[in-house]
């Protein structure tokens, strides 16, 4: 079990620099750099431009340099927790950044456990009652879901809850938390707000979850072991439970790694519309300003958070299946 | 041999009579030509039977085949043009088309609406006169446009009198039709889908097909990359895509960059149907057939499997479509994609951003209906053509 795991750690490393690679390469495309784009904006407010404090900062953080140094820097740089400058905000990334990070993670978190709460039971009747009403209507429901994009889906709540209570929603905690430091009454007002957001961009990954669910036990429902089962006359409760769900189940696990990303990307168009302060609308600031290590950071910090979530998917994975910690692939 | 036995003795005549006419084995297993029909049918043609059973897939695809039809002829069906203002209409409320006035039956008509600003709260109001009827006429002449940039013409499908414009989904903040609007917005949010799968069909099959026939080394670099890219938050990625592109780019570049971008990332899903199929289609048993007959590779990959695995690919590309549908919508509606005056369902959506926005003049979300029901019927399409890819299950 300790050798899947450090064999599985250690695949993640190659996978992590090949998207640092990406991302380095992605935030390095447009043409020119942010201090090009700050002078001209000062020069055309007619302000007094500091040549030589740019001149400095250009040093400091090596864009004089050619790439693959700045792209080792970087890397290194991340690797002792140092995310880049944030020209922008003339803070270190790692400080404006601050704790929208951890309400990021909370946000996916809590959608994950959502999604599971919710797509369990459902998945489970729509395939023990198949080409029920109840079936059908859920399944309507779930492609529904599917089909409505979040960001649309966030913007209708909005609407219904002006309409209907006369307050806005958006927001992760009331206005008076916003920049101060973690407190009881804090997590509280996060707690109260973190509902609508969870249930907006859990929508569509719980729809997903569900159809592959009910497919996956349905497979699974049909297969001679449950009709020997039933045929020897086991109770229909103990002969759904006791197989057919646990082979299912794990589906349900592995599917983390193909929600996941699905949910950070949804959290952050989410998190631009209703303005949460996650790092959704500090993402898409940072890449109109060109202020690229904060993008950057931002686009790495999100996709570590996937990898890591598929590992900890694989994991649990291992822990339930037997087989899988023993071949050290997934099964089929 | 006793006298019971059923064979007669050797020599005697027989009891029955045997034809001396050449026997056709294939007589006794004759089939009818219906069912000649189905033994012989090209496997497309299966799937094309078994696609028709499929009753919600068919409605869909007629339904999308509606909407790139009127495409084509967007310009006729619109009852405006794309940016004509009406000054005196502006946040104008949708209308509705009544049939009966005072309890008699006049076809279909719409009350006059009058500006009226209330000035406790500068809030523009649009009472109905009900005193005044306005018939919708059928086929009428509106605003002139140039049809296919070939010829000039002014019909519009059905429109209302020139003293009272209809709004039948309400006006923008320029006073701007917001149906006509919509109905040139299917022209690129309905394209930018099909451009996107064309590059990521291309790219699937293409690094797909190399991982799957070299196998190896190939394979495994090929797979690991579609790992890293599939692990990867697609709209974060596309926003930082779409940041990079310059503004100075004409708004046509930006369209298919867009689709560059939206293709570029999305290949991995297609390249893996293409590798597993080919992976498992090259141990059939007709391939080995085909190899002893002394066929080329490339015959046998481009005559035996391709066939084999094409429909599974439409099927794919079709489930693939929304999602680029909705990434246009959502790099739109946060300002990083297409930009006015290039009209898409997501610039439309931009629009209802604000949640004042959305509060006053709900009607500017309108364009997410035709989203939803664009992305469903192209799931529910995918989903039929899905099981009909394989018609032998």
């Amino acid at each position: 079990m300790l050798g899947y795991i450090i064999r599985r750690i250690l695949v993640m490393i190659p996978t992590l620099l090949v998207i640092s690679a990406l991302v380095f390469a992605i935030i390095e495309l447009p043409p020119g750099d942010y201090f090009e784009s700050h002078i001209n904006e000062l020069k055309a407010q007619g302000e007094d431009v500091d040549l030589k404090r740019i001149e400095y900062l250009r040093a400091e953080y090596g864009f004089d340099k050619p790439l693959i140094e700045r792209y080792f820097y970087w890397v290194v740089g991340m690797l002792h927790g140092d995310f880049g400058y944030s020209f922008e905000f003339e803070l270190p990334v790692s400080e404006v950044v601050g704790d929208r990070i951890w309400l990021t993670i909370l946000l996916s978190f809590v959608t994950i456990i959502f999604t599971w709460i919710v797509a369990f039971p459902i998945g489970i009747y729509s395939a023990t009652h198949q080409y029920s009403w109840g079936d059908y209507g859920l399944t309507f429901l779930g492609l529904l879901g599917l089909a409505t994009p979040n960001f649309l889906l966030a913007l209708i709540f909005l609407y219904f809850a002006n309409i209907w209570f006369g307050t806005s929603i958006g927001g992760l905690m009331d206005g008076e938390f916003i920049n101060q430091p973690m407190s009881w009454a804090k997590f509280k007002s996060v707690l109260e707000h973190l509902w609508v957001p969870v249930l907006i961009i859990g929508t569509a990954g719980t729809a997903a979850m569900i159809r592959r669910l009910r497919a996956n036990l349905l497979d699974e429902l049909q297969k001679q072991y449950v009709i020997t089962a039933k045929a020897k006359g086991l109770a229909p409760f103990k002969a759904l439970v006791k197989y057919p769900l646990r082979m299912a189940l794990n589906f349900f696990i592995a599917d983390i790694g193909g929600i996941l990303p699905a949910i950070i990307s949804g959290a952050e168009v989410v998190a631009i519309v209703m303005s949460l302060e996650t790092t959704g609308p500090l993402l898409i600031n940072a890449l109109q300003s060109q202020d690229m290590y904060l993008a950057g950071s931002f686009l790495m910090f999100l996709a570590t958070l996937t990898v890591i979530g598929v590992l900890v998917s694989d994991i649990a994975l291992a822990v339930l299946d037997p087989r899988i910690r023993l071949q050290g692939g997934s099964t089929k | 041999m006793t006298a019971g036995s059923p064979l007669p003795e050797p020599g005697a005549p027989l009891g029955h009579y045997v034809s001396t006419k050449p026997f056709d084995a294939r007589s006794i297993e004759q089939l009818t030509p219906a069912q000649e029909k189905v033994y012989l049918a090209s496997q497309w043609r299966l799937s094309w039977w078994k696609f028709k059973r499929h009753k919600v897939a068919v409605v869909c695809g007629v339904f999308l085949l509606a909407v790139y039809v009127s495409i084509l002829i967007c310009e006729f069906l619109a009852p405006f043009a794309l940016d004509t203002r009406h000054k005196r209409y502006i946040f104008a409320p949708p209308q509705s088309i009544h049939l009966f006035h005072d309890g008699k039956f006049v076809g279909p008509f719409i009350y006059g609406v009058k500006l009226k600003v209330n000035l406790e709260n500068m809030q523009r109001l649009y009472p109905t006169d009900t005193r005044k009827i306005y018939p919708i006429k059928f086929f009428c002449k509106g605003d002139k446009y140039k049809f296919w940039g070939l010829f000039k013409a002014d019909r519009h499908l059905f429109c209302a009198q020139r003293k009272a414009p209809m709004f039948l989904l309400g006006t923008d903040r320029l006073g701007r039709d917001v149906l006509s609007r919509i109905i040139y917005g299917a022209r690129i949010s309905m394209t930018v889908g099909l451009i996107g799968v064309a590059l990521s069909f291309s790219l699937g099959i293409v690094i797909g097909g190399i991982a799957g026939y070299y196998g190896g080394l190939t394979d495994m670099v090929v797979q690991r990359m579609i790992e890293v890219l599939q692990s990867l938050p697609a709209i974060p990625l596309w926003l930082a895509l779409a940041a990079i592109m310059p503004v100075t780019w004409s708004p046509i570049t930006i369209y298919f960059a867009i689709t560059l971008i939206l293709g570029l990332l999305d290949w991995t899903g297609l390249a893996r149907a293409v590798r597993s199929k080919l992976l498992a289609l090259r141990e059939e048993d007709y391939v080995t057939a085909a190899q002893l007959m002394g066929a080329k590779t490339s015959r046998i990959i481009g005559r035996h499997l391709v066939p084999g695995f094409m429909s599974h690919l439409i099927a794919t590309a079709t489930i693939s479509i929304p999602t680029m549908i909705l990434g246009e919508t959502a790099l739109s509606f946060l300002g990083l994609g297409l930009r006015p005056p290039i009209t898409s369902w997501g610039v439309l959506l931009a629009e209802a951003q604000n949640i004042n926005v959305v509060a006053l003049y709900p009607w500017l979300m309108l364009p997410v209906v035709p989203v939803i029901l664009v992305i469903l019927a192209y799931n529910f399409l995918g989903d039929g053509l899905r099981d009909a890819a394989d018609p032998y299950k």
